[in-house]
């Protein structure tokens, strides 16, 4: 009887011991999620001629910008 | 409004450099990491050409599969980030991407490899937006500035193309039309040919 008593004890401890082996929760991992663009910087340098927030004004600023900064045709031809 | 797409008009291109300046200056890029540089193929041959290389934000990016600790994200307008507090400097994305975009710089937490580096399409990354931690890690966010890269703005002859990909692309269509040749674009099939999963759902071309 004291040895099955012993083997259950031995058994136990070394059930508890192996749970230590066990993963942790990694829960500092993963990506933290980032602002959308439209949502401004609040700085002084942001350009003028939309609406921090407003996705369709940001958006209409830049297609505007790309087009008067990087396509020449759009300036320079007037027909 | 289409994705963010870069393009590197070949025939335009001068090989001055302007692009990787204006990175680096922009971003205060430390000494020995270049987001962007100018490759010369050909060189010295009669009819070389030069091209702008840096991540091109695929819309199938490799370096996105690789990642063991899945620290790149994509943002709505398709540009792709990372995280520099989950990455652990691997390199594996390095081996991954086909323009060589990952950079890693050699004072750094992990050994001689520290967190991986590399062009943010000027937008940030996973920080408060026009923070000093966000400039200290990733650079300037000029698109949360309602600006573009600084590299294609600052291109003396707007070989480099970035913004809204439908507009880079009439763009790019206009110059061939009117110039009747040119029309072979590097690296555009690599980054946004591949019609696989991982790409921005509707509406994004």
């Amino acid at each position: 009887m004291t040895h099955r008593l012993h083997l259950i004890a031995i058994a136990a401890l070394a059930l508890g011991t192996l749970t230590a082996c066990g993963e942790k929760p990694q829960t500092g991992a993963g990506i933290r999620s980032d602002a959308v663009p439209y949502a401004g910087t609040g700085s002084n340098f942001t350009e003028p001629g939309w609406k921090a927030g407003d996705k369709a004004s940001w958006e209409a600023q830049l297609k505007a910008r790309q087009q008067y900064g990087q396509n020449e045709y759009t300036r320079t031809q007037t027909k | 409004m289409a994705r963010m797409k870069f393009i590197c008009d070949a025939e335009r291109c001068i090989e001055c450099n302007g692009c990787v300046t204006a990175c680096k200056n922009e971003h205060e890029v430390p000494w020995g990491v270049n987001r962007r540089r100018v490759v010369t193929l050909n060189d010295g041959v009669p009819g070389e050409k030069s091209i702008s290389v840096a991540c091109m934000h695929c819309s199938d990016a490799p370096c996105m599969a690789v990642c063991p600790v899945n620290c790149f994200y994509r943002t709505e307008e398709g540009v792709v980030l990372h995280d520099k507090d989950v990455c652990i400097g691997c390199g594996y994305c390095s081996y991954a991407c086909p323009f060589g975009a990952p950079q890693f710089p050699s004072q750094g937490t992990f050994g001689v490899r520290g967190k991986m580096d590399k062009c943010t399409f000027c937008a940030g990354g996973p920080e408060t937006h026009g923070s000093q931690a966000e400039f200290e890690k990733y650079g300037r966010n000029r698109l949360a500035e309602g600006k573009l890269p600084a590299c294609a703005e600052m291109c003396s002859t707007k070989a480099l193309l970035a913004g809204d990909g439908d507009v880079v692309a009439d763009i790019f269509r206009n110059r061939v039309v009117q110039r009747g040749k040119g029309a072979e674009v590097w690296g555009w099939g690599t980054a946004y040919g591949s019609q696989q999963a991982g790409q921005p759902a509707g509406g994004k071309s």
